[in-house]
This record gives C-alpha cells, sequence and structure tokens, in this order.
C-alpha cells in the first residue's frame, strides 16, 4: 500500500470549498480560529471576504451562521467535531436543526486519528449527537474523492448537513472514472456471499483490506461504504444483509449511536440479523500516532480481519 | 405615531398578552408585560416591516433572544396585523401556530426561532452581519433579557459585534431586574450591565424602558450612531400595567386563573380609559 496516495478528508475540504466558491456566490464559510487546521483558510485565501474568523466562539458561530441563513446565504460553520457537535449540540439542535437552516458543519478533526492531542480532542460521539436532530443529514466520506463530492452535494442540498472530516492522510480510494455522489446512497465496493462488513470514513480503506486477507482464508466479504450515516440506504442495507445473513460495521466512533447503531436500527425492524459493531468500545482514546491508535483500537485492516473471522467462525 | 397612540397601542398588547396566557394556561406574563412598550415602538414606529409581505427580503429584522417573553412579540404581530388578535388565546395550544417559544416556520413575522436563552443574540448578529456583506441597509433588533445575560453566549456575540463594528444592530436588554429564582443582584449579578457592554465596544444607552419619550430618542440615537452597534438598557417594570404582577418575580412564568385574568383586565381598561380609550 506504500504507493497509494494519501491525502486528508480535511484538505480535500479545504479544497472543496475553494472550488465551489465561484460557482456559489452565496457561499460563505465560517471558522473558530482554526482555520489553518480545518483548512478553510484555503478558501479564506480566495475569498477572504466571505471568510468570516468568529474567534473562539463555536456556540455564537453556530448562531452567526443561523442569522446569515435566514438571510439566504449558504454558510459553512467549521471547527474540529469535539466543538462543532459536542460542544456546540445544543446551538445545533435550537439554532440550525430546529429552524431546519440551510446551514452546514464542517467537522473536522473527528475520532482518534487527530492522535497526539488525546482524548480531550478525539470526537468519537458527534455523529451520535448529529443524527438524534429531526432534518440533519449526516456524511461520513471516505476519502478525498468522497468528501470533496460530499462538500458540493451538501451545498446543493437545501437543509443542514453535518460533514465529518479526519486529521490524518487517508488512501484515496474512489478515483474511478464512474464514482458517483449521491447523499443518502451506499456503494457496494466488493460483492461477496459469506459476511458484510459495512464502513465509513477511514475504516472503508480498512474494509476493502480485511476482505482481501479475508478472501485469501476462503471467506467471501461483501463491503459496502454508507458514506451518508443519515438518512441511512436501508435498501443496501437490507439487500445485502438478507444475502450474507451476517453483518459487520466499522467505524471510527463510538459503537453507541453512531453507524453501527443505524445499521442496527435497521436490521432489527426489518431483517433481524447478528451483527458486530466494530469502533471505539465506550471508551475514550488517548495519545499516540494516528496509525498507532487506529491499530490498538483495532480499525485497521489486520483489526477488522481478525475480528471479523472471529465472528464468522 | 404619537406618543398617546403608542401609549393606547401598548395597552392593547398587554391585553392581548394576559389574554394569551391565560388561554395557554401557561406562559410568561412578566417579562411581556415589562417589554411591552419596547415591542409596540419597535414593531408601530421603528420597523420597517410590512405585515402584507412579512418575509420582504430588505425588511427591518427583530430576534427575541428572550423568547420565552413570545407572548409579548405575538401579541405585537397580531395588533400590527400579522395575524387575528381572536387567536391569541391559542398560545401553546395542541396544533396552534403559537407554539410555547417563537418558531419562525409556524408564525408569520418572526424572523428566527429562539427561546434557548443566548442564542438569538447571535443569529441577529448574523443578520447585521449578512446585510453588511450584501450592502443592505436594513436594521436588526434583538431584544434580551436581563437574567438571560448571565449566559455566555451574549457575550461572544457581544464581542464579534463590536469588533465587526455592526452599527446596523441594536440590542436592547429589558432590566426588569427579576428573573425566576429571585432578583438578578440575588441570583447572580450582571450589573454594571452598561460598562459591559461599553467594554465590548458598543454605544450604550440607559433608559426607562415605559417611557416612550425616553424609547423614542433612544432608537433615533442608535439610528444615527456608525461605526459601533447600539445597547439600549431598559429599566422597566416586570409585569407592568397589571398591579398584582408588578415587580413580582412570581409572576414570571405563571398564568392568571380566571378570577386573576379578570382583575388583570380591569386594570388594563382603566389604563385605557385614562389615556382617553382606544385610538
Amino acid at each position: 500500500m506504500a504507493d497509494v496516495k494519501k491525502v486528508a478528508t480535511r484538505e480535500s475540504y479545504g479544497n472543496a470549498l475553494a472550488e465551489c466558491g465561484a460557482d456559489f456566490p452565496n457561499l460563505v464559510v465560517l471558522d473558530a480560529d482554526l482555520a489553518g487546521a480545518t483548512k478553510t483558510g484555503v478558501f479564506q485565501k480566495a475569498y477572504p471576504e466571505r471568510h468570516i474568523d468568529c474567534g473562539i466562539a463555536e456556540c455564537n458561530m453556530t448562531g452567526i451562521a443561523a442569522g446569515l441563513a435566514t438571510c439566504g446565504k449558504i454558510p459553512f460553520i467549521s471547527s474540529f467535531a469535539m466543538f462543532a457537535a459536542g460542544r456546540n449540540f445544543e446551538q445545533v439542535r435550537n439554532s440550525i436543526g430546529y429552524p431546519h437552516l440551510n446551514v452546514k458543519i464542517g467537522a473536522t478533526h473527528a475520532g482518534i486519528t487527530v492522535g497526539e492531542d488525546g482524548a480531550t480532542h478525539q470526537c468519537n460521539e458527534d455523529v451520535a449527537l448529529m443524527r438524534t436532530i429531526p432534518g440533519m443529514t449526516v456524511i461520513v466520506p471516505s476519502d478525498d474523492v468522497e468528501a470533496k463530492a460530499a462538500v458540493r452535494a451538501a451545498i446543493e442540498f437545501e437543509g443542514p448537513v453535518y460533514l465529518r472530516f479526519g486529521r490524518a492522510a487517508v488512501p484515496v480510494i474512489n478515483d474511478t472514472p464512474d464514482y458517483k455522489f449521491e447523499i443518502g446512497k451506499g456503494v457496494l465496493l466488493r460483492e461477496g456471499t459469506d459476511v458484510t462488513i459495512i464502513a465509513s470514513g477511514i475504516t472503508v480503506a480498512s474494509a476493502l483490506e480485511a476482505a482481501d486477507m479475508l478472501a485469501a482464508d476462503g471467506i467471501s466479504a461483501e463491503v459496502i461504504n454508507i458514506h451518508t450515516i443519515k438518512p441511512l440506504d436501508e435498501e443496501l442495507v437490507l439487500a445485502s444483509a438478507k444475502k450474507t445473513g451476517k453483518v459487520v460495521t466499522a467505524e471510527e466512533h463510538s459503537v453507541i449511536g453512531g453507524l453501527g447503531s443505524a445499521v442496527c436500527d435497521c436490521l432489527s425492524q426489518n431483517c433481524p440479523t447478528p451483527v458486530l459493531k466494530i469502533g471505539m468500545q465506550d471508551v475514550f482514546g488517548e495519545s499516540g500516532p494516528a496509525n498507532a491508535l487506529v491499530e490498538k483500537y483495532g480499525l485497521d485492516g489486520k483489526g477488522i480481519y481478525g475480528s471479523v473471522k472471529e465472528f464468522v467462525k | 405615531m404619537n406618543k398617546l397612540e403608542l401609549q393606547k397601542t401598548a395597552n392593547e398588547v398587554r391585553k392581548g398578552i394576559v389574554t394569551a396566557v391565560h388561554g395557554a394556561k401557561a406562559g410568561h406574563p412578566g417579562g411581556s408585560l415589562s417589554a411591552a412598550d419596547i415591542y409596540t415602538y419597535l414593531y408601530f414606529e421603528e420597523m420597517n416591516i410590512d405585515p402584507k409581505d412579512p418575509k420582504k427580503a430588505d425588511r427591518d429584522r427583530f430576534v427575541l433572544s428572550k423568547g420565552h417573553t413570545a407572548p409579548g412579540l405575538y401579541s405585537v404581530l397580531a395588533n400590527r396585523g400579522y395575524f387575528p388578535v381572536e387567536d391569541l388565546p391559542t398560545l401553546r395550544h395542541l396544533g396552534s401556530y403559537l407554539q410555547g417559544h417563537p418558531c419562525m416556520q409556524e408564525t408569520p413575522g418572526v424572523d428566527m426561532s429562539s427561546g434557548s436563552l443566548g442564542q438569538g443574540i447571535s443569529a441577529a448578529v448574523g443578520m447585521a452581519l449578512a446585510a453588511k456583506m450584501d450592502g443592505k441597509d436594513y436594521r436588526t433588533y434583538t431584544l434580551l433579557g436581563d437574567g438571560e445575560i448571565q449566559e455566555g453566549q451574549v457575550w461572544e456575540a457581544s464581542m464579534f459585534a463590536g469588533h465587526r463594528k455592526l452599527d446596523n444592530l441594536v440590542v436592547i436588554v429589558d432590566n426588569n431586574g427579576l428573573q425566576i429564582d429571585g432578583k438578578i443582584d440575588d441570583v447572580c449579578s450582571p450589573y454594571p450591565i452598561d460598562k459591559k457592554f461599553e467594554a465590548f465596544n458598543f454605544h450604550v444607552i440607559n433608559i426607562d424602558g415605559n417611557d416612550f419619550d425616553q424609547i423614542d430618542a433612544a432608537f433615533k440615537e442608535a439610528r444615527a450612531t456608525k461605526g459601533m452597534p447600539t445597547a439600549i438598557i431598559c429599566k422597566t417594570v416586570k409585569g407592568k400595567g397589571v398591579s398584582f404582577m408588578e415587580n413580582n418575580a412570581g409572576w414570571h412564568g405563571k398564568a392568571p386563573n380566571d378570577e386573576e385574568y379578570k382583575t388583570a383586565m380591569a386594570d388594563l381598561e382603566k389604563i385605557g380609559a385614562e389615556l382617553g380609550g382606544a385610538n
């Protein structure tokens, strides 16, 4: 995998905003003193008059975005997931969600791949928080191609959208000529018959790697990329679960409330199926290099391979 | 409107507040009544609005940051012609478009959903910022409670407004001195309020918020102020106009029963008669 191109999805976020600036004159980008880290600085450079640094005041930034949206702007608010969804939860719920305003939340530095900063900044709860808000769309892109497509789709979509990006560089896996992004439409990446692995974000590449390793052991794994956690592509999830009879979810997030829970909500009501949820097992993260943490918490290809092998045995 | 007409209109707004809260059997009369003169001045004198076209693009905006005093907002909107005054008693009823706290998707004339304290002012700042970005000359007004300014977000928003020199923004503080748990200076004093806004680079005006001469002068001064936002700190009487509600924290969030409703309306009828009857 050494020669695979790697890009952090936060880079994709900043680049996509800048690329969309000309097409969408109402696009405005707000940040809270993290423009260098969230990469909205790329947009700021191209469109300084449409970039608003609110200082270290995420809750106020959220309200300002709400006010801007009522006046016809398409605001993106940007911060680390911990603050964009965590500190800000009630502001997002009441000032954006309840009035269903056209505000996009660009949350970077999600999950444990924040790395060395440690548990205070590693948000493993944001998807759970955001998907409980009525009318909120939740998107977790898996790579550079998907992240850029998701930003454009979010701008074109009317209503609040939460977009989750990462700090660490991740392999580009979607640079195929027929790649198409559609909100709410999952992607069947690999067909299989013995088990379904449903992944989102950084674990999509890990799941593909795991499927290769499983194949060598004679286990045929189907791999699905669920980039939109809400609304969930229930049709795709159900069809695959009916086919393989065993489902594994893999996410860089708590197993409580995220992708795994969304999939279980769907399956338990429509097609009860044994599910293994791979993710953060109700624990906080810790400091360390991103790749070491991914390995320690079993979210790399090898980790997912081991868990799936045990599960299907 | 001249002063007498404004006073008479404010008295009608107060009747609407009492009627709405009585109809709801719940709600917040105290802080609605204290701000009734401010609501009246804004909607009948100050703001560029059109009840027939509530979403007109270049209208002035109002955000009720102290959203629990929705009865005051609803009553002034009804009296201004956005919807029938007869609907006010449906406040808080199942299926009513008059929700317990303002909802912009339900109620004509409501520019922003609010009610979670400290959040409305940020939205108002966003509206004022949008006007500046677009080179438009509409103005934005937001009304806060004096207890509400205990919320930290108010000061995040104020810092930003001062920093960005949003002179198209007017922050109004209804300083009635009482919050649910008692006197604001006993609970957690926000005083000095004026000095705080001054420190956040606001032009600050202190007035009696139940006196239309002072209200009129303050809003004219705000309009003439360039290069900084204005904060108008309005000393008011909580429960103003209803004898047994005045200066009583117990009427922050309680509805009058039938007997109390009659007394309250009689108080307001008397004030109306002293002003010389209806407009």
